[in-house]
């Protein structure tokens, strides 16, 4: 479906006689994480390019860049009060929400383009969240977890919305920083930069980074995932090798 | 998970300095400690079960230099306790999937710490009247005196433990320990040792060796359960409580040396109602958050 999508908008920046182009570029495409470290940075370099027929624009260039991060099949809960105590009862799923959200715009998303065009491209932190295929059932009891994923997310600093991320150096190069802190999950990572013009869309690219994490503690992370087995064994073993030890230093004996 | 290496550290010398000095794991103070530090239940009671396995491993050792197990006994409640153990592991699991887990942790701590600290307490408070009344404490054992579950068939004997019994109740003990044991991080010596010193009436000089050596057994196999099935071991987190918890039981046993017996049932009756309260109210106030976030799975 994206590809079609994909298609679609190449398609109509091809027919488009007005034809910008968009070239990007990351300041890298492998991000190394510290789990100890507060987080990294990643920026976004980008140049909108004119030819001899592209028109003048009377209003400026805006870009919205849209980082997502490896999807997650999330269970929101809500806790409900049932005779004296507070228990989970309703819940709702969200099949591949990213799990690192990022939108960062030129100026603020809502004086960039029309309501409509937001919700039907899903442009901006509040249209993808509330977008219909996000959760699994539509009931209209799901807007509450929709927004208590967007709270809970924002609250760990994953799912983030900047109106002045994008910084134009000149009218037609721009830059953009991509804050990534030290929770950001391992895995790959879409950049999505959209080139707005007076309320329409005039050109995407899409890049990709690769987020990695170092460090011991999260190479224990792997094991215990991916060697469950023997990473138990191994737990196990340290626990009796101190208590082993702790007997031989304190034996009263 | 953004927790104090020295706050953990602490944490565990301060359980440990009272599980010293009660002679007890202290993995009943250390997981509700841990979950109400905000670390996850599931990761507090899987890696709980590791700082068990230490502590009762010293205590185990321990007791086999002083020859005061009996091998026997130990045998069948490890048998009864494996069941138990896997049991426990498979409902934990089960109960994380279907979102309840947290609730099922804490309905679990508020009963059993009720019922058991309630039952300390009268026993400890009944004790103290007589001794103050001057009247003889409970003799030990009475020829003939029995209760009848003892008698169901099956009968075993253990020369260790001076008893002639059916293994029918040792097992459902055992069962019973090993199950919560898995699901609440807690080794379960508080609830195995007065069962069976007052139940099964097994001789005092064994009774702590042989149930430390049935601790240890049954929580090693669910460490290992817990790590495979629900990947909530985490083993930093485990060193730490280990060593706080080592070093801090040594103080806590040469400081419980001077303490009376039932001033100690007495402080560990509040205790436990202590901890079971404080559950108790985490269960029935407002959260401040009714939301929560569990990732089922992650694509790549």
């Amino acid at each position: 479906m994206r590809l079609a999508g994909a298609l679609l908008i190449l398609l109509g920046t091809m027919v488009c006689a007005h034809a910008e182009t968009l070239i990007t570029s990351l300041s890298n495409h492998r991000v190394l994480i510290n789990s100890n470290y507060t987080g990294t940075q990643i920026a976004v370099f980008g140049a909108i390019e004119r030819d001899a027929q592209t028109i003048a624009r009377a209003t400026g260039y805006d870009i919205v860049v849209t980082v997502r991060g490896p999807r997650q099949f999330l269970t929101v809960r809500e806790k409900e009060r049932l005779g004296p105590v507070w228990i989970n009862q309703d819940q709702q799923k969200f099949p591949t929400a990213p799990s690192y959200l990022n939108v960062l715009s030129s100026q603020p998303i809502a004086e960039i383009t029309s309501d409509q065009l937001r919700q039907r491209q899903k442009v901006g932190l509040s249209a993808i969240i509330n977008a219909g295929d996000f959760t699994l059932v539509r009931d209209g009891a799901d807007q509450p977890f929709r927004d208590a994923l967007y709270r809970l997310k924002a609250e760990e600093g994953l799912y983030l919305e900047d109106g002045r991320g994008v910084t134009f150096l000149t009218p037609e190069i721009f830059r953009a920083a991509i804050a990534l802190p030290a929770t950001a999950p391992p895995g790959n990572y879409d950049v999505d930069v959209t080139l707005f013009a007076d309320t329409v869309i005039l050109a995407r690219t899409q890049t990709h980074f690769e987020l990695v994490k170092t460090g011991f503690e999260e190479q224990v992370g792997v094991i215990a995932r991916d060697w469950s087995l023997a990473y138990g064994l191994a737990t196990a073993a340290l626990a009796i090798f101190f208590g082993w030890l702790a007997s031989t230093i304190f034996r009263r004996d | 998970m953004p927790v104090s290496v020295l706050l953990i550290l602490g944490m565990g010398a301060a359980v440990g300095f009272i599980s010293g000095l009660f002679g007890i794991g202290g993995g009943f103070l250390m997981t509700p400690l841990l979950i109400f530090l905000g670390i996850p239940p599931a990761v507090a009671v899987a890696t709980q079960s590791a700082q068990i396995v230490a502590s009762s491993t010293t205590s185990v050792l321990g007791a086999l230099r002083r020859n005061a197990l009996d091998h026997k006994l130990g045998a069948i409640l490890v048998a009864g306790g494996f069941v138990g153990s896997a049991l426990g592991v498979w409902f934990f699991a089960a109960a994380r999937r279907a979102g309840q887990l947290d609730l099922v942790i804490v309905v679990s701590y508020v009963t059993l710490f009720t019922i058991v600290g309630s039952l300390m307490l009268k026993e400890s408070i009944r004790e103290f009247w007589s001794r103050r009344k001057g009247a003889a404490v409970r003799p030990r054992r009475r020829a003939g005196e029995h209760a009848p579950y003892l008698g169901w068939p099956l009968r075993m004997r253990f020369y260790r433990s001076k008893l002639y019994v059916s293994v029918i109740p040792i097992l459902g003990l055992s069962l019973f320990i090993g199950f919560a044991g898995a699901l609440l991080g807690i080794g379960g010596g508080f609830i195995v040792v007065p069962a069976l010193l007052y139940i099964f009436r097994v001789p005092t000089n064994v009774v702590v060796g042989t149930s430390q050596f049935q601790i240890v057994c049954t929580t090693l196999v669910a460490l290992i359960l817990h790590a495979v099935t629900n990947q909530a071991v985490d083993m930093v987190l485990a060193i730490l409580l280990i060593v706080g918890g080592v070093f801090g039981a040594q103080f806590g046993a040469r400081m419980g040396r001077h303490l009376r017996a039932e001033l100690f049932r007495f402080l560990l009756a509040i205790l436990l109602l202590a901890v079971g309260l404080r559950f108790g109210l985490e269960l029935v106030m407002e959260p401040k958050e009714p939301f929560s976030i569990t990732v089922q799975e992650v694509r790549t």
